[in-house]
């Protein structure tokens, strides 16, 4: 039987085991809506109050839950405003299908009404894209989609749709395969590199993981903790990998870059080897690249071999999928006698307990609220209260980096932050996507006061479906982050970081049917919380918080790891 | 170091501006750039003419290889390989000069294409030396108007790069 592109769209989402879909509709997608209707029972549609917002759930739907996300818009401005969340995606390699309108065939090119080049604008923050101009190809390109966004290094696909040929009609039949001649990705790690891996491994004196989230992509955190645990190896992770090894176990010396860990960075600067597993030594780690771990001897594990060798030479690179590369090593170390732990090693852990010791995170307490206290209360309450059944969403800048500082992460996808672009404004769309994958867990965006205002209209989202997300502000009422480096490196000239108005964030979620609750003072902190968890419904928590407050230790732009400003 | 690099790649609307688009975005040069169809109408060749040190090089390749439209990357420096490019060239040539440019042309094996009054269009096929030495010589006489090709090149002997059924190389990292 014949079926239009718009029944083929929903019939093959149906294959792919899609069951949500976050959008917005427009005039290009028009007929797509209507027969999503037909399919409301199996696709359950939700509709957000701005693209860029469809995306970032999505994408906190596919982080929390491991799937791909779906997300489907209007031509031109409906698709320009879905780029942000689509580059946010792409720079830390979420899968995601995003299905964008596009004007009838005919018309492209003609500057018609709301007609965007979304293929041409969207092909540098994409792992590919379409453009279906015929409805005969539909069924392929959805395939080969959804087979791109989740294997090898994942990421954003995007689908234009032109209006005429989602219309038309042809047989469908759903492909059995994807096939694509020039798309092998290489899983398997090459058993010689794996070999020589082992080799420097049993004989390092101070060797660390620098783990990422390739790890948590690739489902490795078991294999990665067993191999940490039985070698006594410390774990170092990125922003991205924070959550793939338990922040909980002595071995974890926390995050490291810009700012981590004092004794992360002190034992990055002073291993003899480093293991780098799915993180791409990104400029916000390394620091100074020329001084960037330079006793060290390096093994890289990577999916995508341009990650490799990229910024910082790699002396054994190895090419594969996380999670086979450290089965695969673990099967070595278990088939040769393994080696014990040398008295170096030990010496090795005592030498990060001391650094640790000497400078760990701390602040100063003071009259006001401290935002890494609530930071920290958080964090209390909530591993007391859900048992670790929770999900924190973060937005960027100082909110984002007290998070990683001083909230415990201990199961992989519990943290969903925009790490590569640094996108303000997705934390709390991205906390709605995994409280519709989760309806059961906790779901916190840490938020500050500028990022929540860049989707702050999501609380309509939140509201309409009932979708419980709390949101900490913390609510310094200006842009910390900004602000701190212009204090830093700009003689204290704050130029354009100081909101002077900022909105009664209370009453804001009142007008929208949610809740608001305030804390001014320390000791009110911990009842907002507590209030807040109880609540079955979305609570802002307006944190007023000590301006003044800066996220340290940090390492400045351009500097080497060791050289930290320190509290 | 200059680099002349062979890519096949689907032959679809939207690859070559994936692979300039890629250039652009990393801050890799081209030098030159050359498409056209292969045998398997489904397939293009392109010859893409770069500069840039080990590690630049070593990127480009892995990024290249990366894009979903490339089937095969093949860097031919360092290995024995034929290269050309072809020069369309307007130079003046009036009666005193005429015997001159066409010595020229005949001495590099050029022909000419066109003849006017005051000018010869002629064409030049060679390596960049070749086509360089041409120029130079021809400045004199007053160039109208030129225009190249870009490199084409292919490896010597049987190596075969063109079937695209083989796992896509080179694999550098390993």
């Amino acid at each position: 039987m014949k079926k239009t592109g718009s029944e083929i769209l929903m019939e093959s989402l149906k294959q792919e085991g899609v069951d949500t879909v976050f959008g917005y509709p427009g005039g290009a997608v028009l007929n797509i809506y209507d027969t999503l209707l037909r399919y409301s029972e199996e696709l359950r549609h939700i509709l957000v109050r701005h693209e860029q917002a469809a995306v970032h759930a999505a994408d906190g739907y596919a982080r929390s839950s491991g799937k791909v996300g779906v997300c489907l818009v209007t031509s031109g401005p409906g698709a320009t405003n879905a780029v942000t969340g689509i580059a946010t995606a792409f720079m830390d390699s979420i899968p995601l299908v995003i299905f964008t309108g596009q004007v009838p065939t005919m018309l492209i090119g003609n500057d018609a009404f709301q007609e965007a080049d979304i293929v041409g604008i969207t092909r540098p923050c994409t792992k590919h894209n379409y453009l279906v101009k015929d409805v005969k190809d539909l069924a392929l390109i959805i395939k080969q989609a959804f087979h791109l966004a989740r294997t090898g290094r994942p990421g954003p696909i995007l689908i234009d749709l032109p209006k005429d040929v989602m219309a038309d009609s042809t047989e469908f039949t759903y492909p059995s395969k994807a096939k694509m001649r020039s798309y092998n990705p290489t899983y398997q790690g090459h058993p010689g590199q794996i070999r020589r891996a082992v080799k420097l491994i049993a004989h390092a004196q101070k060797p660390l993981f620098y783990a990422g989230g390739g790890v948590i992509l690739s489902h490795a955190s078991k294999e990665l903790t067993s191999l940490a645990q039985k070698f006594s190896i410390p774990v170092t992770t990125t922003l991205m990998g924070l959550g793939c090894f338990p922040g909980t176990d002595p071995l974890f010396v926390g995050m490291l870059g810009m700012h981590g860990t004092f004794q992360a960075n002190m034992a990055i600067s002073h291993c003899d080897l480093l293991i780098a597993v799915g993180a791409r030594f990104d400029d916000r780690v390394t620091g100074k690249v020329e001084t960037f771990s330079p006793r060290s001897q390096k093994i890289h594990i990577d999916i995508d071999p341009t990650s490799i060798s990229k910024n910082v030479p790699v002396d054994i690179p190895i090419v594969g999928d996380a999670k086979n590369v450290l089965k695969a090593l673990l099967k070595f170390f278990e088939e040769e006698p393994s080696p014990k732990v040398t008295k170096g090693r030990e010496d090795w852990l005592r030498q990060i307990r001391e650094w640790e010791k000497s400078s760990p995170l701390t602040y100063k307490s003071g009259p006001c609220i401290k935002p890494q206290f609530v930071v920290r209360k958080i964090n209390e309450i909530t591993q007391e209260i859900t048992g670790g059944n929770f999900i924190i969403t973060t937005e960027v800048g100082q909110n984002q980096m007290w998070t990683a500082q001083f909230f415990t992460f201990n199961q992989p996808r519990t943290l969903l932050t925009s790490g590569g672009l640094g996108t303000m404004g997705y934390g709390f769309p991205a906390a709605i996507g995994a409280q519709v994958a989760f309806p059961d867990k906790t779901v916190i965006d840490i938020a500050g006061d500028g990022s929540f205002q860049m989707n702050i209209q999501e609380l309509a989202t939140a509201v309409q479906y009932n979708l419980p997300v709390k949101v900490a502000v913390l609510n310094n009422s200006c842009l910390g982050m900004v602000r701190q480096w212009q204090e830093l490196f700009c003689a204290e000239r704050y130029s354009q970081t100081i909101f002077e108005t900022v909105p009664d964030f209370v009453k804001l979620a009142e007008a929208y049917g949610a809740v608001g609750l305030r804390a001014t003072k320390p000791e009110e902190v911990e009842p907002v919380i507590r209030e807040a968890l109880a609540i079955r419904k979305p609570v802002i928590m307006d944190f007023v918080v000590d301006r003044n407050e800066g996220v340290y230790p940090m390492v400045p732009a351009g500097a080497g790891l060791t050289e930290m400003l320190l509290v | 170091m200059r680099h002349v690099i062979t890519v096949l790649v689907d032959n679809e609307p939207g690859v070559l501006s994936r692979i300039s688009g890629l250039f652009s975005g990393r801050g890799f040069n081209i030098e030159s750039l050359n498409v056209a169809e292969t045998l398997d109408p489904s397939i293009s060749r392109m010859t893409l003419v770069t500069r840039g040190n080990e590690q630049i090089i070593e990127q480009i390749m892995k990024q290249l290889n990366k894009l979903v439209n490339v089937i095969k990357v093949l860097d031919l420096t360092g290995s024995d390989y034929v290269e050309r490019e072809m020069a369309l060239i307007t130079v003046t040539a009036e009666a005193a000069s005429r015997a001159e440019v066409l010595r020229i042309v005949e001495i590099f094996r050029g022909r000419v294409v066109d003849v006017s009054p005051k000018s010869f269009t002629l064409e030049i096929t060679g390596d960049e030396k070749k086509i360089q030495a041409v120029i130079e010589l021809l400045v004199p006489f007053g160039i109208v108007e030129i225009v190249r090709t870009g490199k084409v090149a292919i490896a010597r002997g049987k190596k075969d790069i063109s079937s695209p059924g083989k796992d896509r190389e080179p694999k550098p990292e390993i």
